[in-house]
């Protein structure tokens, strides 16, 4: 896998904004982000709202997900380029969402929305409305998503990749540190995982690091090369960040991303938990 | 699921109602460049190592708040217009405010 097939940098994507073809899509949790300034000709697609189901703890179905790529004017040729806030961490969710629907023709913007604002690019509160199509997904590809009975099978033996900060995986804190802590599921981590923080595979700006420096991240951090991977997160969001580092541009094989996550397995009766480092 | 996922929670000097600043450390301030407030900045929450811990985007008022865990932290904000940082010690829960100036 090369990274040109799978990312885009900034300056292309300024150059590209009105090629045919290439559809430019906001992913945010908070949408107010791309209300008060988005780039140009890109539509939103609300992470809560559009992409999770409103009733149980799943995605939309493939149904769900053709009615709303159609409504958001996508076509199954169209190559799409995902950005948003929070480092990319929504818009690598939805490629993950993307590739698990079987549309190939996918890629993040590198640096997502940050990298753009800081270095001053155009931003438009101008309404972006194109026509309908009508998507065809496929089923979705379960070789990239994790469930939770995988997981406890995976301990001691697959690679676990933890990738929230050192505190959430000690079990100090039970969210990353801009949200309030009051979830009351246990603290802790998977037995066996190793903690590689997502924020490990980004520069400052939001930009991917380089292959050369994740290989040597992930290589330091004890990931075996040979054996499958799971990463999990809080949510499934940030997990998703690493899982495109290690599938897309390390061109691991085994990737999976576990979006049940911390969420779901730290409120798992009778699993092991681990606290502290996993180093003593 | 939680009401408040991983996204951008609005960023502001009013607590939200749950919160328990007897309970929480919490970390707030302001980001400035000669002295004007400055919104949309990229406010990084770092520990005591350097390494990563959250980020926000300031307000238009300038304003980002934190909740962390009690130690030193380093509060590093990026904007087109330059980068700055403070650091904090908090030795247990309460309200810790900081000022942000970018150059």
């Amino acid at each position: 896998m090369s990274r040109e097939n799978v990312l885009v940098s900034a300056q292309w994507a300024e150059d590209n904004l009105d090629t045919p073809g290439v559809v430019f899509v906001e992913v945010d949790e908070d949408t107010s982000a791309y209300d008060g300034g988005h780039i140009p000709g890109a539509v939103k697609v609300d992470w809560k709202t559009d992409l999770q189901d409103p009733v149980r703890r799943d995605f939309v179905d493939r149904a769900g997900f053709e009615s709303l790529l159609s409504a958001k004017g996508i076509g199954n040729d169209d190559q799409v380029v995902l950005y948003g806030g929070n480092n990319n961490w929504f818009a690598a969710y939805a490629y993950w969402y993307f590739k698990l629907y079987g549309h190939d023709k996918v890629q993040l913007l590198d640096g997502g929305r940050k990298k753009w604002e800081l270095d001053g690019r155009p931003l438009t509160k101008d309404q972006v409305s194109r026509p309908a199509t009508a998507y065809k997904a496929q089923e979705q590809d379960l070789t990239l998503r994790a469930f939770r009975d995988e997981v406890v099978d995976a301990i001691n033996t697959k690679n676990l990749v933890d990738v929230r900060s050192p505190d959430e995986f000690s079990g100090k804190l039970l969210a990353p540190a801009h949200l309030p802590q009051e979830q009351a599921q246990r603290a802790g981590h998977i037995p066996s995982a190793i903690n590689v923080p997502w924020s490990k595979a980004a520069n400052e700006d939001g930009t991917f690091r380089s292959d050369a420096e994740l290989t040597e991240i992930y290589g330091e951090a004890g990931l075996d090369g040979s054996k499958a991977t799971i990463a999990y997160c809080r949510i499934g969001e940030r997990s998703s960040h690493t899982w495109f580092v290690l599938r897309e541009l390390l061109g691991h094989g085994d990737v999976k991303n576990y979006d049940g996550s911390w969420t779901e397995y730290g409120s798992l009766v009778g699993v092991p938990v681990e606290l502290g480092t996993g180093k003593d | 699921m939680t009401a408040a996922g991983c996204g951008a929670p609005e960023q502001g000097t009013t607590l939200p109602a749950n919160v328990d600043p007897g309970k929480e450390v919490v970390l707030t301030g302001t980001v400035s460049a000669g002295g004007q407030p400055v919104g949309g900045a990229f406010v990084r929450l770092l520990d005591a190592s350097g390494e990563f811990t959250a980020e926000v985007v300031s307000s238009e008022q300038g304003d980002f708040r934190f909740f962390a865990a009690p130690g030193a932290w380093t509060v590093r904000a990026l904007h087109r217009t330059g980068t700055g940082e403070t650091q904090v010690t908090a030795d247990g829960p309460g309200l810790h405010q900081l000022q942000v100036a970018v150059a």
